[in-house]
C-alpha cells in the first residue's frame, strides 16, 4: 500500500496540535449537555428550547417581491463588498427602529453587524483580556456564555428579581471586586424581557444602573433584541437613552458615553438575514470596526439591501409594512405567551414557579430544588419527546440554575406548545413522585406558588409582599474561574478527548 | 496487506452519544478507505436493515456508542441477517453494558470492583425499596456514586456526599435508566486500559504489541498481558486527570477542556502491570471479542486497583482513549481499524 495514504493522527501530532491551539480554546467547551441539546433537533421532538421567532408568519410573496426589487435595482451593489460599518440605507432603518423605541441615535455611531451575536463577540474582542471581569445577570443569555468563555473572561453573575438585576447586589459585587483591585470591563444586561429570565428591568433600576456605571466609569452592554415585542404595559426608556439624557452628550446628538447598545433584526424581522447592530461611543466604535474588519470585512450587502427595501415598503394607507409586521408578531406572540402561562398553571401547578414576561420570547420556570433540569431534559426527551433549555446553560459555571428551565413560547404553534408543556409537566411530576418516595417528604414545599405578579414597572419594587418570581434557593451565582491550560510534560501525550 | 473488503460503518443512532458516534464513524471510514476498503456509511435508524440488505457488505463495523450499539441488540440483528460484525457478541455486550451484571460477575470472579447495590425504579413502588436505603447507606458509606446501570456517557453519574443529597442524585440517575447503582466512591486516579485481541494478522508468537511506545509498556507481565496468537493483550494505561475544582463533578470530568488524558499513565511498573492484568481478566471474564476498554480507579489511600466497567465500543475519534493507547503501543490508527475489522471474521 502507498505509504502516503496511511496518514494518521499520532500522539505526537495531537501533542503538536495541542501546542498550537490558543489557550483560550480550553475555555471553548463541548459538554454532555450540548450533546443532549443536539438531539432536540429531531423532528419527532417538540422543542421549546430554541430562541426562534416564527418566520412562517412572513409572507412569501413579500419576500419574493423584495428580493426581486433588490435584484432589479442593485444587483451589482448587492453582490459586491460593502462598507465595514454597514450601508447607509440600512443604518437609516436602524435609526428608525431605535426611534420607534424612543432612542435617538447619530447614524455615525452605528455599526451594522452579522447578527446581534457578533456585537457580543466584537465587544469582547475589543475590551477583554484573559482574566478580565464581565458582570452579567444570573441567569444570562446562554449564547453569550461560550463567547465570554472563549475570551477567557471571569464572569460575575448578579441575581435578578421581577424588576431585573438587583442593583444593590451589583454594587456589593463591584465593591468586592474593587477591594481586590479589579474593575469589570463591562456590565452585560438585557433590560427588556430578559433572556432567559423573562423579567424586565424597572425604570428605577435602569436609572440606578446608569448612575452606578457613571460613578464608577464602567461600560454597559445593553442587549435589546426584543424591546419592540412588548405585549403589555408601557415601553421603558433604553439605558442608552437614559444615559444620553442625563449625563451623556445631550448637545451633540444625544449620544451615550458609556452604553454600548446592541440591536438586531432577528426577532422583529428574520434571524436568517444575520443582521444586527451596535451603537457605541466613537472610540469604542472604532475598535469594533477594526475587529469587524478582521472578522468578516462587512455584513452581507444582499440582506442589508433587503432590509432597506423592506423598510421602504408601505401599505395602501401609507403605513410602514415593517411596523405592521411587528404588530402582527406582537398579537401572535401575546396569545402564545398567554397560552403558555395557562398551560403552566395547568400542568406545572403548585410544583413550580415561573416568570410572567411582558414581552419577548421566554419564560423561566423554577422547579423543586432537588430536580436537576439537565436530567429532567434527558427523561423528557426519551420518554416524552419534548425539549427545553436546562437552567445551567444560562450560568457560566455550568452548575447554578440547575433546577430552572427556559421555555420559548413564541416559536411553535399554540397547540404544539401546550402539548410540550403538558409533557414536561408529566416528566416533572414523575420525578417529584420519586423524590417523595425516596425522601418520605412532600416534594415541593420549598417552591414558591406560581402566578406572582411583578410590581408595575415604573415604580420601585415594593418591600416584597408579593411572591418573587424566583424560588428562595436562587442566590448569587458562584464566582467563576474558567479553565486554564495544563502544563504538558514532554514525552507523554496529553490531550482532551471526545469520548 | 489484507484483501479489500466492502465494509458498512454503522454510526449515529439516537443516544446521547450520537454526535461522538458520528465522529468515531467518520474517523473509522477514513481509516478503512486509506486501507483500501470500500466503505458504505449507514446511520442507525429505521433504514438500517434495508440499507444493509441493499448494500450487501462483507462486514459491519460498529461505531455506534451508547445503548444503540453496545447493548447487543444491533449485534443480534446482524447475526439474524448473517452479516459478520466487529467487536463483541450479543451476550458480552449485555454483560458489559449492564454495569449491574458486569459488577456481579466481577465480584463472583474475585475481581476487585467497588461495593455497590443496584436499585430498580419500579422496586421503590412495588417492593418498598426505599426502606432499604438506610442500610445501603451504612454499608457503602458516604460519599456515594450514583449512576445509571446502563449507558456509556458521564450523563447521570452523580455524587452524593450525605443522605440529604441522595434522593436528588438518585432521581437524576433514574432519568437515564430505570435501574441505577449506588456504589462506594473510590478516591484516587482514573485509569483506562484498552484490550485488543491479538488477531491472526499478528506475527506468530504474539509480538504485535511492542513494548516500546513513548515510555514503554515495561510493566506488562509476560504471562498475563502479553498476547499469544489469538489471545487478548492490554495496551498502555491512560489516565484521566481532572481539574482540581471539578473533582466531585463527574459530568465535568468528561468535558473537553476540563480533563487532560495522559498516556502512558505515569504509574509504578507494578501498578501498570496489575491494571493491564485486571483489564485482560475482565475482558475474558465478560467474554469480549476484538476490542474493549476497561475503566479502573487507583485507590489513593490503599494503592489498590478497582475495576469500574467495561466498554465494548470504545470511542474512535482522534482524541479518544483507545486510538491514543494504541498509538502509544506503536499501533497506528489504521492498523487499529484493520485489527478491529478483522475481529468480524474471528469470532
Amino acid at each position: 500500500m502507498d505509504d502516503s495514504r496511511r496518514a494518521r493522527p499520532t500522539a505526537h501530532e495531537l501533542a503538536r496540535y495541542e501546542s498550537l491551539f490558543a489557550t483560550r480554546t480550553l475555555g471553548m467547551k463541548s459538554s454532555a449537555m450540548r450533546e443532549m441539546m443536539a438531539l432536540t433537533e429531531r423532528p419527532d421532538v417538540i422543542s421549546l428550547a430554541g430562541g426562534l421567532p416564527d418566520t412562517s408568519t412572513f409572507e412569501p410573496e413579500l419576500y419574493a417581491k423584495l428580493m426581486a426589487r433588490v435584484a432589479a435595482e442593485s444587483t451589482a451593489r448587492a453582490l459586491q463588498y460593502g462598507p465595514t460599518e454597514g450601508m447607509a440605507a440600512t443604518v437609516e432603518c436602524i435609526v428608525e427602529v431605535m426611534a420607534t423605541e424612543g432612542t435617538q441615535v447619530d447614524p455615525a455611531e452605528v455599526i451594522v453587524t452579522t447578527g446581534g451575536q457578533q456585537v457580543i463577540d466584537l465587544v469582547c474582542k475589543a475590551l477583554i483580556d484573559p482574566g478580565d471581569v464581565i458582570v452579567a445577570e444570573g441567569p444570562t443569555y446562554p449564547g453569550a456564555v461560550p463567547t465570554f468563555s472563549a475570551y477567557q473572561a471571569d464572569v460575575e453573575q448578579i441575581e435578578m428579581d421581577a424588576d431585573g438585576m438587583l442593583i444593590d447586589a451589583l454594587e456589593a459585587k463591584l465593591d468586592h471586586l474593587h477591594a481586590q483591585g479589579r474593575r469589570p470591563k463591562f456590565i452585560y444586561t438585557i433590560p427588556n424581557f430578559q433572556n432567559p429570565g423573562g423579567v424586565t428591568m424597572s425604570l428605577a433600576r435602569r436609572r440606578r444602573l446608569v448612575e452606578v456605571a457613571r460613578e464608577r466609569e464602567l461600560l454597559v452592554l445593553e442587549d435589546n433584541p426584543y424591546g419592540l415585542l412588548r405585549y403589555e404595559g408601557e415601553a421603558l426608556p433604553t439605558l442608552h437613552s437614559l444615559d444620553a439624557q442625563t449625563g451623556g452628550r445631550p448637545n451633540q446628538g444625544g449620544g451615550s458615553d458609556l452604553v454600548i447598545y446592541l440591536g438586531t433584526f432577528s426577532k422583529i424581522l428574520s434571524p436568517g438575514l444575520r443582521l444586527g447592530w451596535a451603537v457605541a461611543p466613537q472610540p469604542v466604535l472604532a475598535k469594533l470596526n477594526l475587529g469587524k474588519q478582521g472578522a468578516d470585512l462587512c455584513s452581507s450587502p444582499v440582506t442589508q439591501m433587503f432590509v432597506a427595501a423592506y423598510f421602504a415598503e408601505r401599505d395602501a394607507q401609507g403605513a410602514a409594512a415593517w411596523l405592521q409586521y411587528v404588530e402582527r408578531l406582537r398579537s401572535l406572540y401575546r396569545a402564545r405567551r398567554d397560552a403558555m402561562l395557562e398551560a403552566l398553571a395547568e400542568h406545572f401547578g403548585e410544583s413550580a414557579s415561573w416568570t410572567r414576561p411582558r414581552g419577548g420570547l421566554f419564560i423561566w420556570a423554577t422547579l423543586d430544588e432537588r430536580i436537576d433540569t439537565t436530567d429532567l431534559l434527558a427523561l423528557a426527551q426519551s420518554s416524552e419527546r419534548v425539549a427545553f433549555v436546562p437552567g445551567r446553560a444560562a450560568y457560566v459555571d455550568g452548575r447554578s440554575g440547575a433546577s430552572s428551565m427556559r421555555l420559548n413560547f413564541a416559536g411553535s404553534p399554540e397547540r404544539e406548545m401546550r402539548e410540550g408543556v403538558r409533557r414536561i409537566g408529566r416528566a416533572m411530576r414523575a420525578q417529584l413522585g420519586l423524590l417523595g418516595s425516596l425522601s418520605g417528604t412532600p416534594a415541593h414545599e420549598s417552591v414558591q406558588p406560581p402566578g406572582a405578579q411583578p410590581a408595575p414597572e415604573d415604580t420601585p419594587p415594593a418591600p416584597a409582599p408579593t411572591d418573587p418570581p424566583y424560588g428562595p434557593e436562587d442566590r448569587l451565582a458562584d464566582v467563576v474561574a474558567l479553565p486554564r491550560p495544563h502544563d504538558a510534560s514532554p514525552g507523554t501525550a496529553r490531550w482532551r478527548r471526545d469520548r | 496487506m489484507t484483501s479489500s473488503r466492502r465494509v458498512a460503518v454503522l454510526k449515529g443512532g439516537s443516544s446521547f452519544e450520537r454526535s461522538v458516534s458520528l465522529r468515531s464513524g467518520a474517523h473509522v471510514q477514513d481509516g478503512l478507505q486509506r486501507l483500501g476498503h470500500e466503505v458504505v456509511a449507514i446511520e442507525a435508524g429505521p433504514q438500517l436493515v434495508p440499507a444493509l440488505l441493499e448494500a450487501q457488505p462483507d462486514a459491519a463495523f460498529i461505531a455506534l456508542h451508547g445503548l444503540d450499539g453496545e447493548d447487543g441488540l444491533v449485534q443480534g440483528l446482524l447475526e439474524a441477517i448473517g452479516l459478520p460484525y466487529t467487536g463483541s457478541g450479543p451476550a458480552a455486550c449485555m454483560r458489559c453494558t449492564d454495569k449491574r451484571l458486569a459488577k456481579y460477575l466481577m465480584r463472583e470472579a474475585g475481581i476487585p470492583t467497588p461495593p455497590f447495590h443496584p436499585l430498580r425504579q419500579a422496586s421503590i413502588e412495588e417492593l418498598g425499596a426505599a426502606g432499604a436505603l438506610a442500610r445501603v447507606e451504612r454499608q457503602l458509606d458516604f460519599p456515594l456514586v450514583v449512576k445509571p446501570a446502563r449507558g456509556g456517557s458521564a450523563l447521570g453519574v452523580k455524587f452524593a456526599s450525605n443522605g440529604a443529597e441522595l434522593p436528588g442524585a438518585m432521581v437524576g440517575a433514574f432519568s437515564y435508566d430505570s435501574t441505577i447503582l449506588l456504589e462506594r466512591y473510590v478516591r484516587g486516579r482514573d485509569l483506562a486500559v484498552s484490550v485488543l485481541d491479538c488477531l491472526p494478522a499478528c506475527p506468530p508468537g504474539g509480538k504485535a504489541l511492542p513494548e516500546g511506545g513513548p515510555s514503554g509498556t515495561e510493566g506488562l507481565r509476560e504471562e498475563d498481558a502479553r498476547p499469544g496468537e489469538g489471545q487478548p493483550g492490554a495496551l498502555p494505561v491512560v489516565e484521566a486527570v481532572p481539574r482540581e475544582e471539578d473533582f466531585y463533578d463527574y459530568e465535568a470530568r468528561y468535558e473537553i477542556g476540563k480533563t487532560t488524558f495522559v498516556c502512558p499513565a505515569e504509574l509504578p511498573a507494578q501498578t501498570t502491570a496489575r491494571a493491564q492484568q485486571l483489564a485482560v481478566q475482565v475482558y475474558e471474564l465478560l467474554g469480549c471479542h476484538g476490542v474493549a476498554r476497561i475503566d479502573l480507579m487507583l485507590d489513593e489511600d490503599s494503592g489498590e486497583l478497582w475495576v469500574l466497567e467495561a466498554n465494548v465500543v470504545p470511542g474512535m475519534t482522534a482524541t479518544s482513549l483507545l486510538p491514543q493507547a494504541a498509538d502509544a503501543a506503536g499501533i497506528s490508527f489504521d492498523e487499529l481499524v484493520q485489527r478491529i475489522l478483522d475481529s468480524a471474521w474471528t469470532r
